[in-house]
């Protein structure tokens, strides 16, 4: 499949359950005009790859990694509306095909660099929530340097889109003071594995397996824990020592 | 051998086993109260072995000692000023890695510390095998292993403790990466101030950015704040990680691989506990078992506590006719029945039934962890009124009497959530409120009209709930909460556990609620009430539209609702509602009763759990919503042609 139509499929299924819904294969044949029959092969096909998961007769879902791949190219898309929009005066009808055409060309390092120009907006000019910036930064003033490297970090996306069953690691934290203390003396610091156990599709707490403790959290809170959701097809390992350290020794 | 006194503290995360551990421990010889100041349970027990005097602080559950949460500074404040003789680290065995980074921070203040590893037997069920030798060799601390429900390995602990307690201090703290110590000694070479707490661990909290210490430190030594926010800078460089995550993250990766150089895994078999497990989180099972489990409980303890609260009005009834047989019926015996009397009955037909039951209900929910799963399933419920999911379980306990739904506001964890918490129980409809609603607006008016109340009632609990969140202070927290394993509660720590909360509320509120009645009957004999009465006409007559009698009958409630009515009837001399009220009147009356104010005991509760100032504010603003709302029902009622 080209990464163009990939992007696009994502994207609708994303549309749908932001929404709180999961995308009929007949609702995404209408959005995305194409025939039902290749909608339902594409469907199964990222489904295989663990992009989506599919539940016949009620739709699809996007998966963890399949919502990482989603934020990204949804956040384009509406960083470029509200650019095309409030910096270049184009009209609201225009504004959302122009940006679908350059959403794909777009590397990631000038997605970051029009979100720090256009001042990290919230929303795109339809309202929508444009998906968060996800480099490890504190503020704007940080972005420059950390989107230098962009192009080689692990795919990103929050705690909270993770299916139960998928695992992911701990990217960082973002958020008040007092609740990154708390999220990380729980366990979840950088580095960790951890294994979503239970969760609703849109709303509710998260359950998550961490440290072989089993540990709930809010929804919103689950939005400010950053996760890796890449393996490379390798297995989850246990956390990598994090920093240098001195070695201990087991005494036999 | 010298007998000596020694103070011994209990630390360790929640749902370890530390609870237990003190029960058995101290039995009956303990006291439940709060930390000075605190909303925060203080602990404390003795026991004596082998002519020794032990004595015991079970200090809060816990997952580390930094400043989130008042138990967390509790704690540290605890062991830092106070200097336990030993610290006794109780381990969950099932969890370890995780237990084990609250280990390191204990050991960071560097106290005399001995481990109870806890739960063996849990964990070997789960397959998981854990060496307490080489625990003990890897990190320096003697380890004693423990099955605290079973009683096994207590002996064994006292005694570590009691050797222990003889020896000079000599805890090493483990080292974290060099780097990090590097910074560690840097900034605790410069520090010249004298604190309780060891150089080292005042070091770790001004690079982690705890506010309280810096707060200390900076205003004597303004210097070292460079000094800290260069080392700061350093290591977050290397690391690509903000500071906190840095040092959580040694301690982290510490455990894990100590764990992993301490333990083995087998296979285990599935056990009944995750059978249970898998229906009680199950996203639509879970929800018709724990509706279906609430409701029991509810209806258990509803139908015990009517059943035990009229039997016990009834011998009291059967004692008064005694007591004015006896001594006659005159002015002054009335008075003492009346003043003194009256107020102790009240808290007992108030606590035995209804509060003994529920608090027994409670720990069995808490023991079992199933309560844990009821807060996760009705998160997304709760954050409608401004709470999360753990705030359920106090409201719950508010349908069957307030009191204990203040008290378990505790659960939540910061002094914010506790306080909405609480204030928005205050508002639930306990069963004193349905007694008149039933009684009152379901029997004569028209039982939709009682139902009404209920969802004014909860209209109302959303809207306030709102308004508290927004106006309360401090930044508001999400649910974070550790779901345990289920396992069978123990008997007699339930029962223990029972009978002194009971105990702690009986001291605290019973004074309050005696002398709030002696101060009611005084008032009633000097005439004062008539005069009072007759100064609120305006609002209960003119604005309410009830009649003359109501307003001596509201005072009186503020004692007990549900006497309200007995005390309308016997003012308007007659039990029939429908001779001297309309229906209107009866809604309204209802209205005001359902909301007015809490009662004195929850009043008595909420001064005890946070103070008069709050108590205060919460019965005052309920005062108003209640008068406020009162007049326009009546008005718009009105209007409606409710006769």
């Amino acid at each position: 499949m080209s990464s163009e139509s990939l992007d696009e499929y994502l994207e609708a299924i994303y549309g749908f359950n932001e929404k709180g819904k999961l995308a009929k294969n007949q609702d995404l044949s209408e959005k995305l005009k194409v025939s039902p029959p290749s909608v339902t092969q594409m469907v199964k096909r990222l489904a295989d790859e663990g992009l989506v998961e599919y539940k016949p007769y009620k739709g699809a879902v996007l998966t963890g990694k399949g919502m990482a791949l989603a934020q990204k190219v949804v956040r384009k898309h509406r960083l470029l509306e509200r650019f095309l929009h409030d910096t270049l005066g184009i009209s609201s009808e225009k504004i959302h095909s122009e940006a679908c055409k350059m959403e794909h060309g777009m590397s990631d390092e000038t997605t970051a660099a029009l979100c720090a120009v256009l001042e990290n907006p919230a929303t795109c000019p339809d309202n929508d929530p444009i998906p968060p910036c996800n480099l490890n930064v504190e503020s704007c003033d940080q972005c420059s340097e950390a989107r230098a490297n962009i192009e080689h970090a692990p795919l990103t996306t929050q705690l909270s889109s993770l299916k139960p069953g998928e695992k992911a690691r701990v990217a960082f934290i973002r958020g008040g003071r007092n609740m990154t203390q708390r999220i990380i003396d729980m366990g979840l610091t950088p580095g960790t594995v951890i294994k979503m156990l239970h969760a609703a599709p849109f709303r509710g707490p998260v359950e998550v397996e961490v440290r072989s403790t089993s540990l709930a959290l809010g929804r919103r809170l689950a939005g400010q824990v950053f996760v890796y959701v890449e393996d490379e097809g390798r297995p989850w390992v246990r956390a990598h020592p994090h920093g240098p350290h001195h070695e201990i020794v087991r005494q036999e | 051998m010298s007998y000596r006194k020694i103070t011994v503290a209990l630390a360790g995360n929640a749902n370890v086993g530390k609870s237990v551990i003190f029960n058995q421990l101290t039995g009956l010889h303990q006291h439940v109260g709060n930390w000075p100041g605190k909303t925060v349970t203080r602990a404390e027990g003795t026991l004596t072995y082998m002519g020794h005097e032990i004595d015991v602080i079970d200090l809060p559950g816990i997952y580390s000692l930094s400043a989130y949460s008042i138990e967390e500074l509790v704690s540290r404040e605890y062991i830092a000023f106070d200097q336990p003789d030993v610290l006794v680290n109780v381990v969950d065995a099932t969890s370890l890695e995780r237990n084990l980074a609250f280990t390191f921070q204990l050991m960071e203040l560097e106290p005399r510390m001995v481990i109870a590893l806890n739960q063996i037997d849990v964990a070997e069920s789960k397959g998981i095998i854990v060496y307490p030798e080489t625990l003990s060799e890897l990190i320096g601390v003697p380890v004693v292993p423990t099955v605290a429900v079973k009683g096994a390995g207590l002996t064994d602990l006292v005694e570590n403790v009691i050797d222990l307690s003889t020896r000079p201090k000599n805890l090493k703290p483990l080292r974290y990466g060099r780097e990090i110590e590097k910074s560690i000694d840097t900034i605790s070479s410069q520090l010249r101030m004298e604190l309780p707490y060891p150089k080292r661990w005042v070091g770790i909290k001004l690079l982690e950015g705890d506010e309280k210490i810096q707060e200390i430190i900076f205003k004597e030594e303004p210097s070292l704040r460079q000094v800290v926010e260069a080392e700061t800078l350093r290591l977050e460089r290397i690391h690509g990680h903000d500071i906190k995550s840095i040092i959580a993250s040694e301690r982290y990766s510490l455990a894990s691989e100590i764990t992993q150089n301490c333990m083995s895994l087998v296979v285990p078999e599935t056990t009944f506990g995750d059978r249970l497990e898998s229906v009680t989180s199950h996203p639509v099972l879970g929800y018709v078992f724990m509706v279906a489990t609430i409701l029991l409980v509810f209806l258990t303890i509803f139908a015990f506590g009517d059943w035990l609260a009229s039997t016990l009005d009834a011998v009291f009834s059967v004692l008064r006719t005694l007591y004015y047989d006896r001594l006659g019926e005159t002015n002054l015996t009335r008075f003492i029945w009346n003043g003194l009397a009256e107020g102790i009955i009240g808290g007992i037909v108030i606590v035995l039934p209804y509060i003994a039951p529920f608090y027994l209900v409670l720990s069995v929910l808490e023991d079992s962890g199933y309560l844990a799963r009821i807060a996760f399933l009705m998160d997304s419920a709760m954050h409608a009124i401004g709470l999360h999911g753990k705030g359920f379980i106090p409201i719950m306990l508010g349908f069957g009497c307030n009191v204990p739904a203040v008290l378990g506001a505790k659960i939540m964890e910061t002094e914010r959530e506790r306080l909405i918490c609480a204030f928005v129980a205050t508002m639930v409809p306990c069963a004193a409120r349905s007694v008149v609603i039933m009684g009152l607006v379901a029997a004569y008016v028209g039982f939709e009209w009682a139902f009404s109340l209920y969802v004014i009632d909860f209209i109302l609990i959303f809207i306030l709930g709102r308004i508290a969140y927004k106006i309360a202070p401090d930044e508001p927290v999400g649910l974070i909460m550790e779901i345990p394993g289920y396992r069978l509660p123990s008997l007699k720590t339930t029962v223990q556990r029972t009978w002194f909360r009971l105990k702690g509320f009986i001291y605290e509120a019973f004074p309050i609620m005696v002398a709030g009645n002696l101060v009611i009957q005084i008032a009633a004999v000097l005439g004062l009430l008539t005069i009072v009465g007759r100064l609120m006409n305006p609002v209960t007559s003119g604005w309410l539209g009830l009649p003359q009698a109501s307003g001596v009958v509201l005072i009186f409630g503020v004692l007990r609702k549900e006497l309200t009515l007995i005390l309308l009837a016997s003012l308007m001399g007659s039990n029939d509602f429908s001779s001297f009220l309309t229906p209107l009147q009866m809604f309204v009356f209802a209205f005001v009763v359902m909301v007015y104010v809490p009662c004195l005991s929850t009043i008595a509760a909420l001064v005890k759990e946070f103070s008069l100032r709050e108590a205060a504010i919460i019965s005052l603003s309920e005062i108003a919503v209640a008068v406020i709302l009162g007049g326009l029902i009546f008005r718009v009622l009105m209007v409606l042609g409710l006769p």
